[in-house]
């Protein structure tokens, strides 16, 4: 069998950030239908990474290419939430991605559903809790119905249980087909969520790798010494 | 120190009564004021957030400009206006000069600059926080200066009533552009600059005590609003 083309495929991601090298002649393909996550050492480029093919960094060398065009979108370690109700905040996004006004409100109130925000939809989105705002981010972004998600550390900041309920969020989005690329630096998590890693050193793929293979024996010597709490990280 | 006195209790006795004159110029100020607030903050609330955000040719100099406003002495501001208006000048024929709508634009003159600064400071900070954010949701630039102007509304409107007590307590050019015509043009400042000159200072105190109460109220409810957004919106 013939595999599909990648959705995503990377070539050489060369990234300066500051004098730098974030990323260093990184190449990565990403197939639709998986859910991938993304470890490595602190300052490893793992955020520099995701920031890039999600768009928001040019690369100095190196090229990304699309199968198709698609809908992405991103949920960072910290969200960011306009000052209006957190239904507004959904709504904002919709009506900025062109979705005519009369299905926004429902669009919204659905994905508020999905997250177990609906029944403070009408609250001031900033007085939401860490936990909360985090449910709104990935409502937000899954009601723009992306292919691809991007999330950065996204339990990084919250508690354990708020945590729990923002991993239920995330496997039921990538349920729902949506390609998840994340990083993390709960091993725990990583084990949940993912199906395969893809293992970063010094801003390179040093190996990609079927998850229950990574943790039981991993292919490289920087994966190994990570696993053994060896390398700093986050 | 009798005669200061025997004023204070000339201008209480104006002000307990609501003496016809003075009420008359306490609302034309307050009119025209209001309106200059208003015409200023249209300038320069979009003014200031397009210079926070944006990335367009001649930025730089409306900068510059913008600047060299804020630090013209508003008799200077004055003078222009007068220049421009005065029969022999390009408005001339409209003829402005000594009305209350001359007053108005030469206020206007001076709160839009003001204004501007202050708004573009405030949305230059919340771009810093929000930029990563919405270029992420698919907004640009353009759009973002409606979205920055709403999210930060609580501290512009303190912005745009810093700039009604501007209006209302500037003398200079007003006194220039309008001319201190009794029924037509007096407004408090140049009411109070004409008494005190003519020795009249019971009518001078008296528009000294609105013009604190004024300023007052207004500080207090832009403090007021500050407090109230914080509870609500964090
Ligand atoms: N804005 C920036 N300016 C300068 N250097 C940066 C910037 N962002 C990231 N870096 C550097 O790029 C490298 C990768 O960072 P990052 O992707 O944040 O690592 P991590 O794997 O911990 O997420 C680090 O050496 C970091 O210091
Ligand atoms: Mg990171």
């Amino acid at each position: 069998m013939v595999e599909s083309p990648p959705l995503l495929a990377a070539r050489d991601l060369t990234v300066v950030l500051g004098g730098v090298k974030a990323l260093d002649g990184l190449s990565l393909d990403l197939m639709a239908g998986r859910r991938t996550v993304i470890l490595g050492a602190n300052g490893a480029g793992k955020s520099v990474l995701l920031r890039t093919l999600h768009g928001l960094i040019a690369p100095s060398a190196g090229t990304l290419s699309w199968a198709r065009p698609h809908r992405q979108a991103m949920v960072f370690q910290r969200p960011v939430m306009l000052r209006r109700s957190a239904i507004d905040n959904v709504t904002y996004a919709l009506s900025v991605n062109g979705i005519p006004a009369k299905e926004r409100a429902a669009r919204a109130a659905s994905a508020l559903e999905r997250v177990g925000l609906a029944p403070i939809a009408e609250r001031p989105a900033r007085a939401l809790s860490g936990g909360e705002q985090q449910r709104l981010a990935l409502a937000r972004a899954w009601a723009l119905k992306p292919e691809i998600l991007f999330l950065d550390e996204p339990t990084a900041s919250l508690d354990p249980g708020a945590s729990a309920e923002v991993e239920r969020v995330i496997s039921a989005i990538a349920d729902e087909g949506t390609r998840i690329v994340m990083t993390t630096h709960h091993l725990g998590q990583a084990r949940r969520l993912a199906d395969e890693i893809v293992f970063l050193h010094a801003g390179r793929t040093v190996e990609r790798t079927p998850v229950a293979d990574f943790f039981r024996q991993p292919a490289s010597k920087e994966a190994s010494l990570f696993l053994k709490g060896e390398l700093p990280w986050t | 120190m009798f005669e200061i006195f025997a004023s204070l209790q000339a201008a209480w006795a104006l002000v307990n009564g609501a003496d016809p004159a003075l009420a008359r110029i306490v609302a034309l100020s307050l009119e025209l004021s209001l309106a200059a607030a208003l015409l200023g903050a249209a300038i320069g609330l979009p003014l200031g957030a397009l210079v926070a955000v944006g990335r367009f040719p001649g930025r730089r100099a409306v900068i510059v400009a913008l600047n060299a406003l804020l630090g013209l002495p508003s008799v200077v501001v004055g003078l222009l206006v007068y220049l421009m208006l005065s029969r022999a000048g390009p408005l001339g024929s409209w003829g402005l000069l000594f009305t209350p709508t001359a007053i108005v634009m030469a206020q206007s003159l001076l709160v839009a600059p003001i204004v501007a600064a202050l708004a573009r400071q405030t949305c230059e900070d919340a771009w810093r926080d929000y930029e990563e954010q919405l270029t992420s949701l698919g907004v640009s630039r353009a759009r973002a200066v409606p979205t920055l102007l709403w999210d930060a509304r609580y501290s512009l409107l303190t912005t745009v009533l810093a700039g009604f007590g501007r209006a209302a307590s500037e003398v200079g050019a007003v006194m220039i552009v309008g001319g201190n015509i009794d029924g037509v043009t007096r407004v408090m400042t140049t009411a109070i600059a004409l008494e005190t000159s003519k020795g009249d200072l019971p009518l001078a105190l008296a528009l000294g005590f609105v013009l604190i109460l004024v300023v007052l109220v207004v500080n207090a409810a832009a403090y007021g609003l500050r407090e109230w957004s914080v509870r609500r919106h964090g």
